[in-house]
C-alpha cells in the first residue's frame, strides 16, 4: 500500500481503529477514480450542479490600476454554494454513495465546508451531520441556520477550545465510533492518507481549467499563481497541474492575523515547526514542548494551526513560496476588489488579493500572474463592517 | 532488571491489571500518591498519559484530564522526574501512552534515551498504527524500550500483519471509538480476544471502555490483562486532590475481580 509521503511529510497517524476503514477509502478511491462512469457522473454534477468551469476572468482596471503583471482571476466565488469546497464534497459525498455509505460527517469552521458538504448529501440523498465549534457556531449563526435547512444536524463541539480545530477532532472521533455506514468528508489537503491526495485530485479541476483557460487567451502558460492557504485546498487544487512546469511561480498567502510578532496569527509555514496533528505529519503553530498552539486569523477559513503535508514538502523543495498576510492587508485587499472590480470576495480569498496588490505593481506588464478567487465575501461583510468599526444589524 | 522481562514478570503473577493514570492530573506530587497506591492495591502495570492539546482517541473524560494536566504546568521532563522518582519506590512495569507528537517535537533520540536512563519499560501511542512504526520503532528498541501495538475490532483483516511483530503484550481495543467507560463493550470481543490468543506469543490485555468489576472479570476470561483508564481518572476528576483512597478501594476490587 502506498503510504501516501511527500517528502518525509503526510502518512497515516491515526488510531489502529480507523486504519482499516483508511485502506477500504483508499482502495475505492482509486476504483471510482479509473471508472469511466464515475468520472462521467461526477463530471455532469460539476458542470450542471456546481456550475464548472469557473471563470477565468481578466481583472483590467486592477492591472491598469496596479500598472504592473496582468492579473486574471479565477472565479471560484462564483460555483454553487459560493466557493471551491463544493469541486471536493461532490467527489467525496458521491464516493461515499460508490462505497455504500449511507451518512457521511464533517468538520467546519467558517461553515463553508460544512455547508457545501450538507448541500452534496442533501443532492444524493444522505443523511449529514456537521460538527463545529461552540465558538464558531455563534459567529457564523447564518450558516449554521444554512446547514439545518439543507436538511444536516448541526452539533456543538464543547471541547478543547471550541474552534476549527476541535471539531476536526472531534469529528475524528465521532468517526471512529461508526466506520460501518459513514464516511468522514474531510474539508481540505489534510489528514491521513489518502484524504491529502483525494482532495487534491478533486480540487484540481481548478488548475487544469486554468492552465488550458491561460493557454486559449494569452497563448502561454501564467508567471505566477497566488492563492490563500488555511489547509490549502485551494491552493493545491490550483498549483498541482503546474508543479510541473517550473517556471510557473506558485505563492500561498498565510493568514499572519494581527502580525507574525503576535500570539495572534495562524501562519504554520512562517511561526510553526514540523509536527504530527489531525493524522498528517506536517508544519503546525505550536509551543515548546510540543503542544498545538490557539491560532487566529479574522478569516475563519485560514484559522488553522497547520496545513496540508503536500505543501510542507512543496515548501522545503522550495518549489513553492509561503508568504503571510495580515487581517489589515486582507481587510483593505477586500475593500479594493470591490471598489476596483466590482467583486466582493471572501476574506479567505482577499489574503491572496492582497499580496498581489504588493508584488503586481513590480512586475513587468508582459507578465501574468493568477489569483485564486477561492470564495465569495457575502458571509463576511458583517465581519468587516465590525473590523472598520460599524455593527451592522438586519 | 531488564525491561521486557519486568512487563512479562507482571503478567507471570495470574492476570494482570492495568492501571492508567494522565501524567500531573492534578499534580506530579499526587500522580506519583496516585501510582503508588494503585500498585499497593495490585496494579500490575501502571501507564502514565503525557497531556496533549488534542488528544483525538479520548473520551471527555481523559481529554478534561489532559486539560487539567496542562493547566499545572505538565511537561515530558516533568513527567520523566516522576518516573525517576518511582524508580527508586518499585520494580513495577512504568509505560507511557503518548500521542506522537510531544514525543516526536522532544525528538526521538532524545526521548527514548530518556525512558532507558530513567526507567520507562514502554510507550503506547495511539495515533501511530503499525504502518507507522518505522517512524521510531528502532530507536526505542536501541533503548531497550518495548512498543506496544493495538488491536482494534476493526482489525480483523489485518491480524495477521500486526500480531507477528508486536512486543511486550498486545493491547485490543475493547470497543469502537474513543476511551471512556461504557455499559456494553464490542459485541464481538470475546471472539477477537480468543482469535487473537490463539495467534500470538506474547499476553493480550484488553481496554477501551471498561469500567467495572463485571466487565473485567468478562474480559479476563480471554484476556491475560485488562486495562483501566476512564474509571479511574473520573475519580481523580470526582476527588481531585483527596482521590487516594477511592483509587485505592477501586483498583483492589477490579484487581480481585479478575482474579478470581
Amino acid at each position: 500500500m502506498s503510504r501516501g509521503k511527500f517528502g518525509v511529510y503526510g502518512g497515516q497517524y491515526i488510531p489502529e481503529t480507523l486504519m482499516s476503514e483508511i485502506i477500504a477509502l483508499e482502495e475505492h478511491y482509486k476504483r471510482c477514480m479509473a471508472d469511466a462512469g464515475f468520472r462521467a457522473e461526477l463530471d455532469a454534477l460539476l458542470r450542471d450542479y456546481a456550475g464548472r468551469p469557473s471563470m477565468l476572468y481578466f481583472a483590467e482596471k486592477m492591472t491598469r490600476d496596479l500598472g504592473g503583471a496582468k492579473i486574471y482571476l479565477k472565479r471560484e466565488d462564483l460555483n454553487h454554494t459560493g466557493s471551491h469546497k463544493i469541486n471536493n464534497v461532490l467527489g467525496q459525498v458521491l464516493l461515499a454513495r460508490h462505497m455504500g455509505k449511507t451518512r457521511v460527517i464533517a468538520e467546519t469552521g467558517a461553515g463553508q465546508h460544512g455547508v457545501a458538504t450538507a448541500t452534496a448529501a442533501a443532492l444524493l440523498g444522505l443523511e449529514c451531520v456537521i460538527f463545529m465549534g461552540r465558538e464558531d457556531m455563534e459567529r457564523q449563526l447564518l450558516n449554521v441556520y444554512r446547514m439545518q435547512l439543507l436538511g444536516a444536524r448541526v452539533v456543538a463541539v464543547e471541547t478543547g477550545t471550541m474552534v476549527l480545530k476541535d471539531a476536526v477532532n472531534e469529528t475524528m472521533r465521532q468517526w471512529t465510533a461508526r466506520m460501518h455506514d459513514t464516511l468522514y468528508v474531510l474539508g481540505s489537503v489534510m489528514g491521513p492518507h489518502p484524504f491529502p491526495s483525494m482532495v487534491r485530485d478533486f480540487q484540481s479541476v481548478i488548475g487544469r481549467e486554468t492552465k488550458e483557460q491561460v493557454q486559449a487567451r494569452e497563448g502561454r502558460l501564467p508567471d505566477t499563481l497566488v492563492a490563500c492557504c488555511g489547509g490549502g485546498s485551494n491552493a493545491m487544487g490550483l498549483f498541482f497541474p503546474f508543479i510541473e512546469d517550473a517556471k510557473v511561480g506558485l505563492v500561498g498567502c498565510e493568514a499572519a492575523g494581527r502580525g507574525l510578532h503576535t500570539k495572534k496569527h495562524a501562519a504554520a509555514i512562517a511561526r510553526g515547526v514540523p509536527g504530527v496533528l489531525h493524522g498528517m505529519k506536517s508544519y503546525f503553530c505550536q509551543d515548546e514542548f510540543g503542544q498545538i498552539l490557539p491560532v487566529y486569523s479574522i478569516s475563519a477559513g485560514l484559522d488553522y494551526p497547520g496545513i496540508g503535508p503536500e505543501h510542507a514538502w512543496l515548501h522545503d523543495s522550495g518549489r513553492a513560496e509561503y508568504v503571510p498576510v495580515t487581517d489589515e492587508d486582507a481587510v483593505s485587499a477586500f475593500e479594493y476588489l470591490a471598489r476596483t472590480e466590482g467583486i466582493i470576495a471572501a476574506i479567505e480569498s482577499a489574503h491572496a488579493v492582497a499580496h498581489v496588490l504588493k508584488m503586481a505593481p513590480a512586475m513587468p506588464r508582459d507578465k501574468i500572474i493568477v489569483i485564486c478567487l477561492s470564495g465569495r465575501g457575502d458571509k463576511d461583510v458583517a465581519a468587516i463592517a465590525r473590523y472598520r468599526g460599524r455593527e451592522l444589524h438586519e | 532488571m531488564n525491561r521486557t522481562n519486568r512487563i512479562a514478570g507482571a503478567f507471570g503473577k495470574g492476570k494482570a491489571f492495568i492501571a492508567f493514570i494522565t501524567g500531573g492530573d492534578p499534580s506530579i506530587e499526587k500522580s506519583e500518591e496516585y501510582i503508588l497506591k494503585m500498585l499497593e492495591a495490585g496494579a500490575d502495570i501502571i501507564e502514565i498519559g503525557i497531556p496533549f492539546s488534542d488528544p483525538i482517541a479520548e473520551g471527555p473524560t481523559i481529554q478534561n484530564a489532559n486539560i487539567r494536566a496542562l493547566a499545572a504546568g505538565t511537561t515530558v521532563d516533568k513527567l520523566f522526574s516522576l518516573v525517576e522518582s518511582l524508580r527508586k519506590k518499585t520494580e513495577a512495569p512504568l509505560l507511557f501512552m503518548s500521542y506522537l507528537n510531544p514525543v516526536f517535537h522532544y525528538g526521538y533520540e532524545r526521548f527514548f534515551s530518556a525512558c532507558e536512563g530513567k526507567g520507562v519499560d514502554g510507550i503506547i501511542i495511539p495515533d501511530l498504527p503499525f504502518e507507522e512504526h518505522g517512524e521510531l520503532a528502532d530507536t526505542a528498541a536501541a533503548h531497550g524500550v518495548t512498543l506496544i501495538s493495538m488491536i482494534a475490532p476493526s482489525s480483523e483483516a489485518r491480524l495477521g500483519l500486526l500480531i507477528r511483530p508486536a512486543t511486550g503484550f498486545i493491547y485490543t481495543v475493547a470497543s469502537m471509538g474513543v476511551t471512556g467507560v461504557r455499559s456494553q463493550l464490542d459485541a464481538g470481543l470475546d471472539g477477537l480476544l480468543k482469535k487473537i490468543k490463539s495467534e500470538a506469543t506474547i499476553p493480550v490485555a484488553a481496554g477501551f471502555g471498561i469500567g467495572t468489576a463485571e466487565q473485567a472479570r468478562q474480559v479476563a476470561r480471554y484476556a491475560d490483562g485488562v486495562i483501566v483508564g476512564s474509571a479511574i481518572v473520573r475519580l481523580v476528576e470526582q476527588h481531585g486532590a483527596n482521590a487516594a483512597s477511592q483509587i485505592f478501594e477501586f483498583v483492589s476490587r477490579m484487581k480481585s475481580a479478575i482474579s478470581s
